[in-house]
């Protein structure tokens, strides 16, 4: 077992090597750091410039494979590089990672909780009104883009911020006026996190329960179901012991491989509400063209689906006994 | 030879065809048949739009910046003094365009490789794999940004863009189609045309695409809607689809900044967006129901 | 009929434990509401068997779901169904779950899909007891062990604690029963229990169900299209025709004096293991009719050659016929009764062409296919997640056959025998692990590409399921003109052709533009023989070509392949689970186990004097149509499953389950623990490969 775990991980760790070198290629040819400086008022000094360049090793007029070679061997040694204006990237990480994962677990979990529910109950109401309605709603939220329903909620929010003249709801940032109460720290910080959590329980819940909604209907109709009704369960106790608790095994893979791949997920949420997060750093460094940035959220990223997919399989076979012990 | 004596001749059993059974589950779901009126309609106004209306997309009226709604501009106007309408039916153009002409490619990338990899199996098989866990473990949406980024600036670069999106969007639905394939392969008829003689590759085009084609359709239709929110993503960041064209996503970008003191450059691209996805994804949920024999969309007694 | 057990149970004997009068069942449908079941009365007291028998569609386990009261919600359902006097219909599913599974219990056809695969079996037969009785964990459990005992399970101290999928077909059928007897029901519904089942597996789980029904008493109703089955199992039988009950009576009522033709052709045109007739069969026209839109008149008529102008008409009611309790729906009973028609006068055998070979000694005949030392093993794969090979599967493990011009020869197993590894092997054309496969005097391991798909048209190969053999997204012609595409065949051929063969197999050539959804089973199977033989083959294999059918159409299928054999100088290579079938078809028979054949030679040979004690046990565990042979028969009852064949026995590989083994001394049990037996000869063109052999005679 240990071997074959083994020659897993090893392959994990070729697929994010080449991965992760290509978007370095990608992002070394063709976000053109230079340009950053070029179009500056007043104008640098060219010299200046490429000095700046290339000591972050983003200067195109070094080769690109000694470039290649230059960032490779900084990063074996744990230097993920610098921006074009000389910020740690790896500091950048580190700490921003923090902050999406105070913003983002509770959405996710709570999203992901919400939605299994719903799910499983209108797959048991097929057709029926209740059924009706919420696929309905959650067909409407997955056809909205993040970006619309977080600034709607903004809109909202600012709307009844206004009837209230309160600022019951905030949204920019993580921490704002903190007022000197007892823990009016905690408070002001419930209050940041209380839209994109809401927006994010939202998102995930909607999509989850479409998922959820069609696994349960797959297991209603599975044979045990009728044999645990013909031994003299009740429907309901049937559905709820036999079909959803085998239904919960691909459920349980997905919650894995979301809570992994979270950090990324939520781009628009940490934008809108501008939580200095890992998404919002990963557009960032695009529009700053900062090379090593990206290259480093790709990383970070590519390692987050792979222990996705790990922990799924654990899952699955914490979940499934013909996995567990075939 | 002769006719056997002593046979019956039979006729058939008279049944419903595929095609009336597919068609009246799907006219079934209200949702669905709403959802195709609204993409025709959308479709419609695309097109036509851009000759019936006053005002051009790229126009400038220079006697009004960001006014409000008003019956010149009938949904306002943006900071440079751009009709919202115009610029509206023009993103929606482009969002229908990029998404459909997505989803087209990466679908029959998907087939193609999904198929193949599944019916040849062995070291291409793997390999194939290979790729796709190599675009599944990148986030697609940075790395297109950043392509789209250094991208030639002008008219074409939108083609760029479409090359980008069903570059990273076929990975997903190669999966599922494999794993179909997978199971049609061991099927009978398959079989059969193997042991007479047919080529591997008529094998995948005559039989298993073919018999694939129900989650061919469902994808393809999902898909233009995952297009359309990448698309529009993208370009809501500035990435995308670059002035002085311009996308919904763009326009509700450049509208957010200012959603809650000048909300109509917000509201109506959302809106069309929205309506826009829901139809597509409305549609694909009744071609779901009415294609798969396993969804329980049964008759009344 | 058992009073005592109706009396032990302290019920009134006169009370049928279980009355259904006047039973409707109709559920929507995407072409209209489906009357699944038309007017089902029947009763069924303490310690009895009913058997309802009918082809698909007639509506047998639609009848018993609406017992159970396991319908949605959108099926309706009139009439009435009273257990121990009580009303069933209308009730709550609360109150009805009360009765399930406590009086009335269930058997259902797939074991294999119907446990949760996720509780182990201890949960699963304890939920059972404690959903009706307030038992303690430890105590339920304990009578959980109790019942997989009885039941048959080895080792059910250890066994209980298995999930699901750790556990044969055979085995999770015997959970299920476990189960259904766990709470002392009063009826026991068994719908088609062993269908899915091998028949030496099938014979254990009878026999645990009689058992079962011994130790509780209790009324068993036994849903099932196989003629054989009832004979052995019932006391009385319900026959049903397109939602119908079209016959009821005593068994023996029924197998010897059967009043309704559709009964009558079922009976006569099975093909019967202890039949040493292997002349045409008689055949059952036609084939079921669809329930959504019958026409008036008797659902049967199209069917039945007797049928007269008040059949099209009038739909005839049961009514009483000659014998006690024996009732039939048929216009023309008197006639039959007064008559005593038999099939041979209702259903005349057709003629079948006679071979021009048929004068020709077998030794005289080319040889069309020859295996010799064929091998054929597979890596063993475990795990879901890491996949790893952990061993070899010994799928095919030495074989030798023969086949020649204008020959059937029959290659008969159960599951895991490895018969379908030989036929994709020869089907392959390719090189197998050892051996060597000739086909028309070719060795498939030294062919080039051309020349593999030059002999490919002269093999061809008809599929088990007619619903998967046919790709459902082509009309029939080009499905039938697909192979002669491939072989060159010249444009205007091909549109003769295909007409031409559709007469030849029964079909009406104008259909040809149909798709393979608007014919029924049988006649699919016709087009799937029709493609075969576009290409004018001269060596045909047919991998169960007519165990997916329903009883009514097989004996048209089979007399249509006899037919074309003669016409067309085929030889066959017929594999089969079916005993009976092979025994009709072919002229030669090898039987395969664990990758091995443990005997073969001449159908007649091997027939009336079964050597190896695995072929004695397969023949026996047959079941045939005809209650006085059932009740006198000699029964071989193999003990346990098919050992993996990735790690089969040593020496002689059927000896852990061996009846003769379990008999032998000390000494000579040795023998076949080391020793592999080799084919013997028994006589002419019979071999037999074991060490004790002892020819028997069993029908």
């Amino acid at each position: 077992m240990i071997r074959y775990l083994g020659r897993r991980l090893l392959n994990y760790a070729a697929l994010l090597f080449v991965a992760v070198s290509l978007t370095w290629v990608l992002a070394a040819t063709q976000l053109n750091p230079r340009a950053l400086f070029q179009l500056r008022q007043p104008p640098i000094d060219p010299e200046v410039i490429e000095n700046q360049l290339l000591r972050y090793n983003l200067s195109e007029n070094v080769p690109l494979v000694e470039r290649y070679w230059t960032w490779l061997s900084g990063v074996l040694r744990g230097d993920w590089g610098y921006s074009p204006l000389g910020v740690s990237v790896a500091e950048e990480i580190s700490t921003r990672m923090w902050v999406s994962l105070r913003l983002l677990l509770i959405g996710t979990l709570l999203g992901i909780l919400l939605g299994v529910a719903f799910g499983a109950w209108t797959a048991t109401r097929q057709y029926r009104v209740s059924d009706r309605v919420v696929t309905g709603i959650s067909l409407l939220i997955i056809s909205t883009p993040a970006f619309v329903i977080g600034h709607v909620t903004q809109i909202g929010a600012t709307w009844l911020n206004n009837l209230t003249q309160t600022r019951m709801f905030e949204f920019i940032g993580e921490t704002g006026e903190v007022g000197d109460y007892p823990l009016a720290d905690l408070v002001d910080r419930a209050q940041h996190l209380l839209l994109p959590t809401l927006v994010l329980i939202v998102l995930g819940a909607a999509s989850m329960s479409r998922i959820q909604r069609n696994l349960m209907l797959d297991s209603l109709g599975a044979d045990y179901v009728r044999t645990a009704r013909a031994k003299g369960l009740r429907e309901s106790k049937a559905v709820m012991k036999h079909a959803l608790r085998t239904a919960l095994i691909p459920t349980g893979t997905y919650v894995a491989f979301s809570v992994a791949t979270m950090f990324t997920g939520a781009t628009f949420t940490e934008r809108i509400f501008n939580f200095p997060g890992i998404g919002q750093y990963g557009v960032d460094t695009i529009t700053n063209r900062d090379v090593n940035g990206v290259v480093a959220v790709t990383a970070f990223a590519g390692v987050c689906v792979l222990v996705g997919a790990v922990l799924s399989d654990i899952m699955v076979a914490i979940l499934d006994p013909r996995v567990r012990l075939a | 030879m002769d006719i056997t004596a002593g046979l019956p001749v039979t006729s058939p059993v008279k049944r419903l065809t595929r095609r009336q059974l597919i068609w009246r589950r799907f006219l079934r779901n209200r949702m669905a048949v709403v959802g195709a009126f609204g993409i025709a309609f959308l479709f419609f106004l695309a097109v036509a739009g851009p000759f019936v209306l006053y005002w051009k997309f790229d126009d400038i009226d220079t006697a009004a910046f960001l006014t409000p709604p008003n019956s010149a501009h009938l949904l306002g106007t943006t900071r440079s003094g751009r009709d919202v309408l115009a610029l509206t039916v023009r993103g929606l153009g482009k969002s229908l365009l990029i998404g459909f002409l997505v989803a087209l490619i990466s679908t029959s990338l998907a087939a193609l490789v999904g198929a193949s990899a599944a019916y040849l199996g062995g070291w291409y098989e793997r390999s194939m794999l290979w790729i796709v866990d190599l675009l599944l473990v990148v986030p697609s949406f940075f790395l297109i940004a950043v392509a789209s980024r250094g991208a030639p600036e002008g008219d074409a670069a939108w083609i760029l863009l479409v090359v980008l999106l069903a570059a990273f969007a076929w990975p997903l639905s190669a999966r599922v189609v494999r794993s179909l394939t997978l199971s049609i392969r061991e099927r009978e008829y398959v079989l059969a045309a193997r042991f007479m003689g047919l080529s591997a590759a008529r094998i995948i085009v005559r039989h298993i695409l073919p018999n694939a084609s129900s989650l061919l359709i469902i994808d393809a239709t999902l898909g233009v809607g995952y297009a359309i929110l990448s698309e529009t993503g993208l370009s809501y960041f500035g990435f995308g689809v670059q002035p002085p064209d311009t996308s919904l996503g763009t326009l509700i970008g450049e509208g957010a900044r200012m959603a809650t003191t000048y909300p109509w450059i917000f509201t109506g691209p959302a809106v069309v967006l929205v309506f826009l996805v829901l139809c597509v994804n409305a549609v694909g949920d009744g071609l779901r129901d009415a294609l798969d024999p396993a969804s329980a969309s049964g008759g009344t007694a | 009929m058992s009073q005592t057990d109706a009396g032990r149970r302290g019920e009134n004997p006169t009370v049928p434990v279980l009355q259904v009068r006047d039973l409707e069942v109709t559920f929507p449908s995407e072409a209209g509401p489906v009357r699944a079941v038309r007017g089902l009365s029947f009763d069924v007291s303490a310690g009895e068997s009913m058997a309802i028998v009918g082809e698909s569609g007639s509506g047998k386990s639609v009848t018993s779901l609406a017992i159970m009261g396991l319908h949605p919600a959108t099926t309706r359902i009139s009439g009435s169904i009273k257990l121990s006097g009580e009303e069933l219909l209308g009730r709550s599913d609360a109150d009805m779950s009360r009765l399930r599974g406590r009086k009335l219990a269930m058997v259902f056809q797939d074991p294999l899909s119907a446990l949760t695969p996720v509780y182990t079996i201890g949960d699963q037969i304890t939920e059972t007891i404690q959903a009706h009785f307030d038992v303690p964990k430890a105590k339920a459990w304990s009578r959980a062990i109790e019942l997989l005992d009885l039941v048959g399970i080895p080792n059910p101290r250890e066994r209980v604690k298995s999930f699901p999928f750790e556990f044969s077909g055979g085995m999770r059928q015997r959970v299920m029963i476990a189960m259904a007897i766990a709470n002392d029901p009063d009826v026991i519904i068994a719908d088609e229990p062993t269908t899915a089942l091998d028949v030496t597996i099938q014979a254990q789980v009878l026999e645990v169900l009689k058992k079962a029904q011994q130790e509780t008493g209790a009324a068993i109703i036994m849903i099932t299209h196989d003629l054989g089955i009832v004979a052995g199992m019932a006391d009385r039988v319900t026959v049903m025709y397109a939602g119908r009950p079209v016959e009821q009576g005593g068994l023996d009522d029924i197998f010897y004096r059967p009043r309704m033709p559709y009964t009558i052709g079922l009976l006569g045109t099975v093909p019967r293991l202890d039949a040493t007739d292997t002349g045409p069969l008689p055949v059952l026209e036609g084939n079921p009719p669809s329930v959504v839109d019958l026409p008036p008149g008797c659902p049967f008529e199209p069917r039945c050659p007797m049928a007269i102008e008040v059949c099209r008409v009038s739909e005839p009611p049961l009514l009483a016929t000659d014998g006690p309790g024996h009732v039939a729906a048929c216009h023309r009973v008197e006639t039959v009764i007064q008559e005593s028609l038999t099939h041979a006068e209702i259903f005349p055998a057709p003629t079948i062409a006679e071979s021009a070979l048929a004068h020709v000694p077998r030794s005289e005949r080319p040889v069309v296919l020859e295996l010799t030392g064929l091998k054929r093993h597979y890596p063993l794969m475990k795990g879901a997640i890491y996949r790893r090979r952990i061993g070899t599967v010994h799928a095919v493990d030495g074989i030798d056959l023969e086949l020649r011009t204008g020959e059937t020869l029959g290659l008969v197993g159960e599951s895991g025998c490895g018969k379908s590894t030989t036929l994709l092997e020869i089907l392959n054309l390719g090189t197998p692990t050892n051996g060597s496969i000739t086909v028309l005097g070719k060795d498939t391991r030294r062919l080039g590409r051309r020349e593999r798909k030059a002999l490919r048209r002269n093999l061809q190969v008809v599929f088990q399921d007619p619903m998967a053999s046919l790709d459902p997204r082509m009309p029939i012609f080009d499905i039938i003109a697909e192979p002669m595409g491939v072989h060159g065949y010249p444009k205007p051929e091909i549109e003769a052709r295909v007409s031409e063969l559709l007469q030849l197999v029964g079909l009406e050539p104008s259909h040809a533009d149909r798709y393979p959804q608007h014919f029924s089973g049988g006649q699919r199977q016709r087009i799937g023989i029709a493609r075969a033989l576009s290409v004018e083959p001269k060596l045909m294999v047919l991998d169960e070509p007519v165990s997916a059918l329903d009883v009514s159409i097989q004996a048209g299928i089979i007399n249509l392949l006899e037919d074309l054999q003669a016409r067309l100088g085929l030889s066959y290579l017929f594999v089969a689970h079916d005993l009976a079938v092979i025994r009709h078809i072919a002229d030669r028979v090898a039987v395969m186990y664990l990758g091995h054949i443990v005997e073969e030679g001449s159908v007649e040979a091997v027939y009336s004097a079964p050597t190896h004690p695995y072929t004695q046990a397969l023949m026996s565990a047959i079941p045939i149509p005809d209650p006085e042979t059932e009740r006198s028969r000699q029964r071989i009852m193999l003990t346990g499953d098919l050992p993996s064949p990735a790690d089969p026995p040593s020496g002689c590989t059927f000896r852990t389950r061996c009846p003769t083994y379990a008999l032998l001394p000390e000494a000579d049990q040795g023998r076949c623990r080391t020793v592999e037996p080799v084919l013997e000869s028994w006589g002419e063109d019979h071999r037999a490969a074991c060490h004790f052999a002892r020819p028997l005679t069993l029908v």
